[in-house]
């Protein structure tokens, strides 16, 4: 009843075109949005920014940005801790060297330098595929953090290894409270999540499912197979490189080369294969399953040994966390192998048809 | 995607809710522990916040608190993770009736992921044996507190230590010492000054990473045989202890010229390694032993009623333990030393509480009240020296108990204190602090 699209009709292509072509979705984008810009950062605490929103969003992004590589163009990467580790790095020596450069431009930098280390490291997947290329990727993950913990350069010389996100400065308005730091990654990652939901829908994003689908026949029809598989490399690891760089300066502040280990690379393929593989909105459930629900977990514990007074020990609560994290996986991958953002799809459907299903 | 949220938020919500009013009560004080209870970490972090939270139950069942004021805490589980350090320190930080009264990272990496977090929400971070070194300088560091001893002066006691070994610092000239170091930004601290000494004494250094976790280190070792140092330097964490020193009987290194770092140097580091690890040394800020008056007190006030922390109640005096009772011991200090300028029997806010850890001073005398005479060393902080004490004592392993084999041995100050300050200058630079004028501080 609610969700129909009966009466919206299109007269010109410009309508038949656009993002959302359903009412009812660009209405609820625009909520959502709304919410997001006007009324979370009033309503929200600092341990909701700090620990929840933020992480979420700087996750999102490189979710959004690995779904862009392995979604869509159909490459499997696993180098996107690297990736982010040259966002980061690299944004702090943009800021810290070159004198007067501004913030934004500091994160371009971020994402541009990680852009351009995707492809050199993109570059065997003109040869190879699948876990052949997987294992290609993870010579860059090793390499990057190889390369920045062992190069003084990176890291300013800092005896440690550590960098500390300059103080965050746009126009002169400075970003420090958490509030700040939310709307300004959440602004980034709308912006860069609105231009990747419009990459796919144009010729570039045709051109690689097409590769995802079947390089060959991409090919014979007249894809140019080393420009779109670089060029995905290249967005891709943009994304990630802007996540990086929002992960320092907007999340932790400080950061180590060891907060881009494997694990986080792993991290993020979950992510992309829990949310949907190929879907935007999907990034975004992905990242928030895998982020908050072991917090949520967490917390609900607590509030249950609270209310019925029962002493469990910590480590058994810990250890039983881990244990229901890795059951709920499991069972949405059964329930759903096409990720979260499937059952979405599925739930839409229904309720186009509600309440007179035939 | 939105229902989903929305329910999740709203469930999420009423959690957070839940948690934010649990505690609000009066003459209470907060205190966070933050640790790990589960990951290759565990032994560590279960032992060392075991020993915390005894002392902290012990304090409120002999003596009703500090002034009649009751320690609460939550426990909180950060994985040695960094992200997940964060959530707990942000999720901590309000609680009780004067929010977090201090917090104890027990990592390094989430320490320095802490440092301008707890600056701007004014509550001290207490490192105590690792964390940032050049935070020692307070005047550009006020709410951070590595306190005790640091990462550079250990490194300047050891090789203080192995010259003694060797007969002199003269005879330092031409040996080789391998640094064995868990690649992380922990192991990478003391990288600066033992390379400075290299070039002061003349031995020659060479620096091994280990990747995390370091159940790996065939190929380091390979290495060590080829170089045969003199003396091998460990600055490991967890797994990558044990592994490193049955790696050294396997390429029949004598462990008795192997020293541990302080975080290499307890039982669950040595026992895994069976009988490999006898004659290995350690340095420690810490002794083990269930002896000490204040270990006593702990077993008759929370353990004779089953209120103790630790389930396996061997661990109790155990290196990691008796380190957990140090952290509480500063705490509770420095809790009453705040409560004697801001008000006796009242709940110390975090500022409140900075000014105490900033005055803290244990003498000998009062250590002996506390029990825990040799147990720690005296400690005096300033506003200028956030380190406070800086010595260490060596120890080594006979195959089943620590044994002490030196005095405490202080450390080179006059070479750390300039590098603390440089780097503490340099990070003041890079954010735009200026540094505090000490002599103005009461």
């Amino acid at each position: 009843m609610l969700y129909r699209e009966a009466g919206q009709f299109k007269s010109t292509y410009a309508e038949d075109m656009q993002i959302f072509p359903i009412r009812q979705d660009r209405i609820g984008v625009i909520l959502l949005l709304a919410v997001a810009f006007l009324v979370v950062p009033f309503v929200a605490t600092q341990y909701w920014f700090s620990a929840l929103l933020i992480p979420f969003l700087v996750l999102s992004l490189a979710t959004l940005g690995l779904n862009i590589l392995t979604g869509y163009a159909g490459q499997i990467s696993l180098g996107t801790a690297a990736f982010m580790a040259v966002g980061a790095f690299m944004a702090y020596n943009a800021e810290l060297r070159i004198p007067g450069m501004p913030l934004l431009g500091s994160f371009i930098i971020g994402g541009l330098c990680a852009a351009a280390v995707g492809v050199v490291f993109g570059l065997p997947s003109l040869r190879i595929k699948g876990f052949y290329l997987a294992v290609a990727t993870l010579a860059c993950q090793f390499f990057v953090l190889w390369a920045i913990n062992r190069v003084g350069w990176f890291t300013n010389y800092s005896s440690s290894g550590v960098i500390s996100a300059q103080k965050m400065v746009i126009l002169g308005y400075t970003f420090d409270t958490p509030a700040s730091k939310y709307v300004l990654t959440l602004s980034i990652v709308v912006v860069l999540a609105l231009l990747a939901k419009n990459l796919m829908r144009s010729e570039t994003g045709r051109a690689f499912m097409a590769v995802r689908d079947m390089d060959v026949a991409a090919e014979v029809i007249g894809i140019p197979m080393m420009k779109t598989k670089l060029l995905a490399f290249a967005i891709s690891s943009f994304y990630c490189g802007v996540a990086g760089a929002l992960y320092a300066y907007c999340y932790l502040g400080t950061v180590e080369p060891e907060a881009f280990v494997l694990d986080l690379s792993f991290r993020v393929l979950f992510m992309v294969i829990i949310g949907g593989v190929g879907s935007i909105m999907g990034s975004f459930v992905g990242a928030a399953f895998i982020t908050l629900l072991p917090i949520f977990l967490n917390l609900a514990t607590e509030v249950i040994a609270n209310t019925f007074d029962i002493e469990i020990s910590h480590a058994v609560v810990s250890n039983a966390e881990l244990m229901i994290f890795g059951g709920l996986i499991i069972f949405f991958l059964i329930v759903e192998p096409n990720g979260l953002a499937r059952l979405w799809q599925i739930a839409k459907e229904k309720l186009r048809l509600w309440p007179f299903p035939h | 995607m939105k229902r989903t949220t929305l329910a999740l938020a709203s469930v999420a919500l009423l959690a957070a809710g839940y948690t934010g009013t649990a505690s609000a009560q009066a003459k209470e004080q907060f205190v966070p522990a933050n640790g790990y209870w589960v990951g290759p970490y565990a032994p560590g972090g279960s032992g060392i916040f075991g020993g915390f939270l005894d002392y902290l139950k012990m304090i409120n069942a002999r003596d009703g608190g500090v002034n009649g004021v009751k320690f609460t805490w939550e426990k909180c589980e950060t994985e040695y993770n960094n992200a997940r350090g964060v959530e707990c320190y942000e999720r901590s930080k309000k609680k009780g009736p004067t929010g977090a009264t201090m917090i104890h990272p027990l990592s390094t990496g989430i320490t320095y992921s802490l440092i301008e977090k707890g600056t701007a929400d004014k509550i001290p971070i207490v490192s105590i044996g690792y964390g940032r070194t050049s935070a020692a300088d307070g005047r550009v560091f006020p709410y951070v507190f590595p306190l005790i001893t640091t990462y550079w002066s250990q490194a300047t006691a050891m090789i203080k230590f192995i010259a003694s070994k060797e007969g002199g610092t003269a005879k330092l000239k031409g040996k080789k010492i391998v640094l064995v170091y868990h690649d992380s930004a922990y192991g990478k601290e003391p990288h600066a000054v033992l390379q400075k000494m290299a070039e002061q004494y003349g031995y020659e250094l060479t620096l091994l990473a280990v990747p995390h976790p370091g159940n790996e280190q065939q190929s380091q070792w390979l290495q060590i045989r080829q170089i045969k140092p003199n003396w091998v330097i460990l600055w490991g964490w967890g797994v990558m202890n044990p592994t490193a020193i049955k790696a050294a009987a396997k390429i029949g290194f004598p462990r008795n010229k192997m020293i541990g770092v302080w975080w290499s140097g307890a039982e669950e580091d040595v026992i895994p390694a069976g009988s490999a690890a006898k004659g290995y040394m350690a340095a420690g800020f810490n002794i083990s032993g269930a002896n000490f008056p204040v270990i006593q007190d702990i077993k008759k006030n929370v353990y004779a009623k089953g209120e103790g922390e630790m389930e396996d109640q061997s661990r109790i005096g155990s290196i990691f333990y008796n380190r957990g009772v140090v952290f509480a011991i500063v705490t509770v200090e420095a809790v009453r030393k705040a409560q004697e300028k801001y008000g006796k029997g009242q709940s110390m806010t975090g500022e409140q509480v900075r000014w105490g850890l900033e005055n803290l001073d244990i003498s000998e005398a009062y250590l002996k009240k506390l029990g825990a005479t040799g147990f720690m060393q005296p400690l005096k902080v300033s506003c200028l020296d956030h380190e406070g004490g800086g010595q260490v004592k060596f120890q080594q392993w006979d195959g089943t108990k620590w044994n002490v084999i030196t005095d405490w041995i202080t450390a080179d100050k006059a070479l750390v204190r300039p590098m603390i300050e440089e780097d503490a200058a340099k990070y003041a630079k890079e954010k735009g602090i200026t540094p505090r004028d000490c002599s103005k501080e009461s």
